[in-house]
């Protein structure tokens, strides 16, 4: 198919103009994801290290809650987020529906229990080693956690990475509370779903080349962080 | 005069040496794991002012009655008295430990040690901290991460960063399996010291010249139970069980 | 020191969270929301005219381009300030329910019947509507539906039902409703070889024709108004009444009507201003 030499060389070519419309929509789809994460990872990071440390009744449900909710459909979640921030529903006066902060929020809903589950499942080995030191030193459960959190960093890299993956590559919810709406809302994925059903297929796959290289060169970045850290025996 | 590098043990803000006697009391300590009797029956007075040796064939319990003592197992039955006290949070702050397998954090060893330092909070931590790193010839090695030391390093770092949480009683499980013969005079040496510094020491080894020199009194224990607990003169001499006899003779296996 | 790296760290992680999501929530640009259709959108025509309104007035149109199905439903909950849609009787319906304050037409085009130039049902060159679906209907030839309650979806099945056709009875089978915007739908068409119907506006401004082809097109029945609507603020309080106004205000005035009226892809006018003149 034709479409297909036609998509590269017009990744290549928009990249290497560096389209201004185009760093329009990378830089928003950056931005959104990247505070998604860093949200995520504000809420779910502790929440994760807790499940892994504390034990207390019912902490297994709250585990698979989690495992379970790492495969929320995006659209499930894009609709929530639209019913809470519509003007009709509760948080409507927030006036955040159709702005890059109702995506952020979507997103944020998707990557939090990634990071949760993830969090707990790196954490609950690394405790299986420390548990008896810190029972031993009567460290209190919140040092432990931090403990259990800084030593584990190079292993949450990947953690936070999966988090990354899923936000930058989601459409069916920032479609929906960010309403696509050209300069304000759209990112590289809505842009993409555009694109396809404008017809303009070539346009279309160039961008999710696009979007494809920005991963890996994120992808890249951290893996060779922490190639080095390994190196010094942390990891 | 009082060796002026004695480790200053222990000694917390405003806290002399407690006055109180801190006994070990056990009594009809038993643990069951999985169905299957690891310890049984054990009754054992043990002074605060000797530094204590168990010994006893691999598989015997030691590690577990350590550990029961320390407040990380639970026992099946039994009970044990510190001081007159039940283990408890405030009373464990005062124990430390050295694993057999020492597990150090995936940090430097200055940073190791520093943990114990803020957990200890006290201004004599830190000053305590240049004297451990001394003793134990740390200081070359502070930035290197602690978990590609070599194993009697490791020992090293492990017992230093014990020493740091300056407690009343250490237990140590065999912390000189393996060890070359100046690491482990290092450390015999600091164990004197702590000792002389009023730091009660309960060491689990093989090694039977290792318990010459240390110890005060010995424990045996022979398949979770205890079948002697003598002076260490009178037991290395004279031992009193069978079992005892036979392990010092390299007889029982198990 | 671990406790204060935590504390360090934490709040480092929500200062950046602030400053990532600030410059989202003191947006305090002047802007409206218009709830519209992907044949707006897609056709380019939004693209074209808004920032000749921006230019005017200082205010920035943000298009949510979905179904007016959809559209219709966003507005009732009084998220957006203005309706741009293209389905008559429901608009009609927005307005008598106290959704809307008014509505006023804008411009037309038409609908065309499109499918692969081999024609197996033969309705090339027909111009009447219903005639053609029955024909597709007896051959059993694929067919593609929006099946999304857009007004391209309403008006399909309105043609259906006089062509007396029981749709419902096909689907799944020749008849296939891909429950997407009209480009997908189109796409869908495409790959599958199938007929679908179209606004004549997105299906000159479609990229990926294929072997699709026009071939039927010209009826009455085919015929396809836009209207716009401002979101009633009686219902709405945040609804942005003037702005919103003013854009209505522009888009059937002399200057909006003229803006749609010289849009053009490949040389073919895609919109056919049709606003009623008001007399003042
Ligand atoms: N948590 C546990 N669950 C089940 N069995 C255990 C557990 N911990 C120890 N055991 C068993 O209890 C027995 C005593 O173990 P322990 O580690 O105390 O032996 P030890 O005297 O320290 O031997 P070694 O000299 O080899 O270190 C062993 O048979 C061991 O397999
Ligand atoms: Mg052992």
């Amino acid at each position: 198919m034709q479409d297909f030499a036609n998509s590269f060389s017009l990744a290549f070519e928009l990249l290497w103009r560096f389209d201004p419309a185009l760093g329009e929509i990378v830089f928003l789809s950056l931005r959104v994801t990247f505070a998604a994460v860093l949200i995520a990872c504000a809420i779910g990071l502790p929440i994760g290290a807790a499940l892994a440390i504390l034990r207390f009744p019912g902490r297994g449900l709250f585990v698979v809650l989690f495992n379970t909710l790492m495969g929320l459909p995006p659209v499930v979640v894009g609709l929530l987020v639209y019913m809470l921030l519509s003007n009709a529903g509760p948080l409507g006066v927030l006036r955040l529906l159709y702005t890059p902060g109702a995506m952020i929020i979507a997103q944020s809903v998707l990557v939090t229990p990634i990071i949760v589950a993830l969090t707990h499942q790196v954490l609950s080995d690394l405790n299986a080693e420390y548990a008896d030191t810190f029972r031993s030193m009567v460290v209190p459960w919140h040092k432990a956690a931090v403990t259990l959190l800084w030593d584990a960093r190079y292993a949450l890299l990947t953690v936070v990475l999966a988090g990354f993956g899923r936000a930058i590559a989601e459409v069916g919810a920032v479609i929906i509370v960010g309403g696509n709406i050209n300069h304000v809302t759209r990112v590289m994925t809505t842009a993409i779903a555009l694109e396809t059903s404008k017809g303009d297929l070539a346009l279309a796959l160039a961008l999710g080349l696009v979007l494809l290289m920005i991963a890996l060169a994120v992808n890249a970045a951290v893996m060779a962080v922490r190639a080095s850290a390994r190196r010094m025996a942390y990891a | 005069m009082p060796d002026p590098r004695v480790l200053p043990f222990p000694t917390s803000p405003g806290e002399a040496r407690p006055a109180a006697r801190l006994p070990l009391t056990i009594r009809g300590l038993g643990f069951v794991a999985d169905g299957t009797r690891i310890l049984d029956g054990i009754d054992l007075d043990l002074a605060d002012n000797r530094l204590t040796v168990i010994m006893g064939p691999n598989g015997a319990g030691k590690s577990v009655l350590l550990k029961l003592l320390h407040g990380l197992l639970a026992p099946s039955a039994g009970r044990i008295l510190w001081g007159g006290r039940e283990l408890d949070r405030q009373t464990r702050q005062r124990q430390a430990m050295v694993f057999q397998k020492p597990v150090l954090f995936r940090r430097s060893v200055r940073a190791n040690l520093q943990f114990a330092v803020n957990l200890k909070k006290s201004p004599e931590a830190t000053e305590l901290l240049s004297i451990l790193m001394d003793d134990l010839h740390l200081n070359d090695l502070a930035d290197r991460p602690a978990r590609l030391l070599s194993g009697g390093e490791q020992q090293r770092l492990a017992l230093a960063r014990a020493l740091l949480l300056a407690p009343d009683i250490l237990f140590l499980d065999e912390p000189c399996a393996n060890l070359d013969p100046a690491s482990v005079l290092l450390i015999e040496e600091t164990l004197h010291k702590a000792r002389a510094g009023g730091t009660k020491v309960l060491l689990v080894t093989h090694d039977l010249h290792q318990a010459r020199r240390l110890a005060e009194d010995v424990v045996f224990l022979h398949r979770g139970r205890l079948t002697e607990h003598s002076d260490a003169d009178s037991y290395f001499d004279t031992p009193a069980s069978p079992e005892a006899r036979a392990y010092l003779a390299g007889q029982i296996l198990l | 020191m671990l406790t204060r790296f935590f504390s360090a760290s934490a709040a480092a992680v929500l200062a950046l969270g602030v400053v990532a999501t600030a410059p989202a929530l003191a947006d305090d640009d002047r802007f409206i929301i218009v709830q519209s259709t992907t044949s707006t959108q897609n056709s380019g025509l939004l693209d074209a005219i808004l920032p000749q309104f921006k230019e005017k007035s200082g205010i920035e149109v943000r298009v949510v381009a979905v179904g007016t199905g959809q559209a219709l439903k966003n507005a009732r909950n009084g998220d957006g300030d203005v309706l741009l849609v293209h389905a008559k009787p429901a608009e009609e319906k927005f307005v008598a329910d106290g959704f809307g304050v008014k509505r006023s037409d804008v411009m037309y085009n038409d609908f065309v019947i499109v499918g692969p130039k081999s024609d197996p049902a033969g309705i090339k060159g027909l111009s009447d509507a219903p005639l053609a679906l029955r024909k597709i209907a007896d051959s059993k030839a694929p067919f593609a539906s929006r099946g999304d309650d857009s007004g391209t979806h309403k008006k399909e099945r309105a043609l259906w039902k006089m062509a007396e056709v029981d749709i419902g009875e096909a689907s799944g089978s020749w008849y296939r409703e891909t429950g997407s915007g009209m480009g997908a739908t189109l796409n869908a068409a495409a790959g599958m070889g199938a007929y679908t119907m179209s606004d004549r506006a997105t299906w000159i401004a479609f990229k990926n024709k294929g072997e699709l082809a026009i071939l039927t097109e010209g009826d009455d029945q085919l015929f396809n108004q836009y209207g716009v609507i401002l979101v009633n603020p009686e219902k709405h309080a945040a609804v942005k009444k003037d702005d919103g106004q003013a854009f209505i205000d522009w888009l059937i005035g002399a200057e909006g009507q003229k803006a749609i009226a010289a849009y053009k892809v490949d040389g073919q006018q895609l919109f056919f201003p049709n606003a009623v003149k008001e007399t003042n």
